[in-house]
């Protein structure tokens, strides 16, 4: 069902002002309730001028927002720089017909598919500590990256795999008949394609990552964007204008990702739409759905 | 192995906390993020646009974030608490309670997204049968459509509850004491045995989360409308 309009028969004239007492009902509820907290948050002085001042002044900006900003960034683009290869090695191992091969990449993307980010980052902030003897200066940002690019990696290995399982049979059929072996047949014909067509999982993947670096400053100490929040309160700014501050930097980056992954969605299945076997993939449902395919086989 | 170093903790009461705090939080954002569906798709102007609204901003707000601001911003400025923080034990109850809450808010937007995408699965003649035979929305959607619609998303439903079950170790950031924090101290206390360590809690939390995919998927398939 593609137009939710389906839904409801076309509003008629009484439906029309029905629609409309209850948009005017519900809008005025939710105003109360915005009411209740603005209220709440004004009677602390939460919403004074003074306590969102420390944002109007360039310096708040230079030396504490962006470098936190920059923090985030860095730390979300080296991860998945590096998570992007290792899961496409991963998802051509749990591919192969070697069953050691399979069995082991299996075991891997299941093993930190299971753990919580933060986990992976404290145990890699505590084995850094002890067992590498890491430089403490780099400590946060390495066991940031560690923790984003064990768990990314796997869920990449899973976009990629239902990637290449969203391809036409056609293509595998049509490689292995021109005499293609498997590993070429895999990176020459459907790895590229299986990319293309996962484009927009990946994106929306990039916002799971950018979202997670915020983890960072739970228990490692990594100075991103979120961790900029005691900086900011000690610079006089309100606890309240602080978070506001950070939620929409948040919001903005994270929504011209998501806008994005939409757009390239959209763009793929145009470029689909001429040949009906084309790669067609809901981003939502793409990662988590099993599916079993032998690729070699009629 | 040596396991002398698991004395002294209780690390079943961690996880039991963690258990606790996810099937509060499933619960919760089940029913909020199905309102909110319905909302997204209802005939009323207002509905669609604050379940839009809401969607974008609590889908790309990390959680992180919401969490802290639960105990920061609501509890502490806004004084909204949900236990006395005076009693033997409230503050401690007071900081799980605002986790759950937390953790209803964000899961709820996710939630809501697979919803709808659940709704876009049921062929449009279903809603058009049952609007032929006079039905209102409130009875489309709870009567024909819904029904179909959860059935056909209980697979990404069980991806939500994992990660989940997963993002309930954030609870950590406001001293919940779930499994997260346990393994935080366990690790300072005892880092010769950080290797154990890690394991006891990863081996909690494959426990955790398999089972959920694999009996889950199995109730999808069983479940699933035969079309």
């Amino acid at each position: 069902m593609s137009a939710q309009a389906v839904l409801y028969d076309h509003p008629g004239p009484k439906a029309i002002v029905r629609n409309r007492a209850i948009s005017v009902i519900f809008i005025l509820v939710i105003a109360a309730a915005l009411y209740f907290v603005i209220s709440g948050v004004g009677g602390k002085g939460e919403l004074a001028g003074t306590k969102w001042k420390p944002f109007a002044s360039g310096d708040v900006w230079t030396n504490i927002l962006l470098p936190g900003l920059w923090a985030t960034i860095k730390a979300a683009l080296i991860s998945v720089v590096i998570a992007l290869p290792i899961g496409g090695i991963l998802a051509i191992a749990r591919l192969s017909d070697h069953f050691v091969v399979r069995a082991v990449a299996t075991a891997i993307v299941e093993f930190f598919r299971a753990i919580p980010v933060l986990l992976l980052m404290f145990f890699a902030y505590q084995f850094y500590i002890h067992v590498v003897g890491l430089d403490p200066k780099n400590l946060p940002l390495y066991s940031v990256i560690t923790g984003l690019v064990l768990y990314n990696a796997t869920v990449l290995a899973e976009i990629f795999r239902s990637g290449v399982h969203s391809l036409p049979k056609g293509q595998t059929e049509a490689g292995v008949a021109i005499g293609l072996r498997k590993g070429q047949l895999m990176t020459i014909i459907l790895l590229p394609q299986a990319l293309t067509a996962m484009l927009p999982a990946i994106v929306s993947q990039l916002v799971v990552i950018l979202k997670d670096t915020a983890l960072g400053s739970i228990l490692v100490h990594y100075p991103e964007l979120m961790d900029t929040k005691t900086q900011l309160t000690s610079n006089g700014a309100g606890v309240v204008a602080t978070y506001v501050v950070i939620a929409l930097l948040f919001i903005a980056m994270n929504f011209t990702l998501t806008e994005l992954a939409g757009f390239l969605e959209k763009q793929l299945r145009n470029r689909g739409g001429a040949r009906k076997g084309g790669p067609r993939v809901d981003i939502a449902v793409a990662a988590s759905l099993p599916v079993e395919v032998d690729l070699t086989k009629p | 192995m040596n396991f002398d170093f698991l004395s002294g903790y209780n690390i079943w009461a961690a996880f039991w906390v963690t258990i606790q705090l996810t099937l509060y939080s499933a619960i919760g954002a089940l029913i909020w993020g199905t309102i909110l569906a319905a909302m997204r798709v209802s005939p009323v102007p207002a509905m669609r646009a604050f379940g839009t609204l809401y969607v974008n901003i609590f889908r790309n707000t990390p959680l992180t974030l919401i969490i802290l601001a639960m105990s920061l911003v609501i509890s502490n400025k806004l004084l909204i608490t949900f236990a006395n923080r005076r009693a033997p034990g409230g503050l401690d109850l007071n900081n799980f309670r605002l986790a759950i809450v937390g953790f209803i808010i964000y899961t709820a937007s996710f939630v809501c997204e697979s919803i709808r995408s659940g709704i876009n699965t049921v062929p449009a003649g279903q809603a058009e049968a049952a609007r032929a035979i006079g039905l209102k929305f409130t009875q489309v959607l709870g009567v024909v459509i819904l029904p179909q619609a959860l059935r056909a998303v209980i697979a990404p439903l069980a991806s939500v509850l994992i990660a989940l079950t997963k993002n309930t170790t954030v609870a950590a950031a406001i001293g919940v004491a779930e499994a997260g924090s346990l393994m935080r101290v366990m690790m300072e206390n005892e880092s010769n045995a950080l290797f154990g360590v890690f394991a006891i809690f990863a081996f909690g939390f494959i426990v955790l989360t398999l089972p959920i995919g694999l009996i889950l998927g199995n109730v999808a398939k069983r479940l699933s409308v035969k079309r």
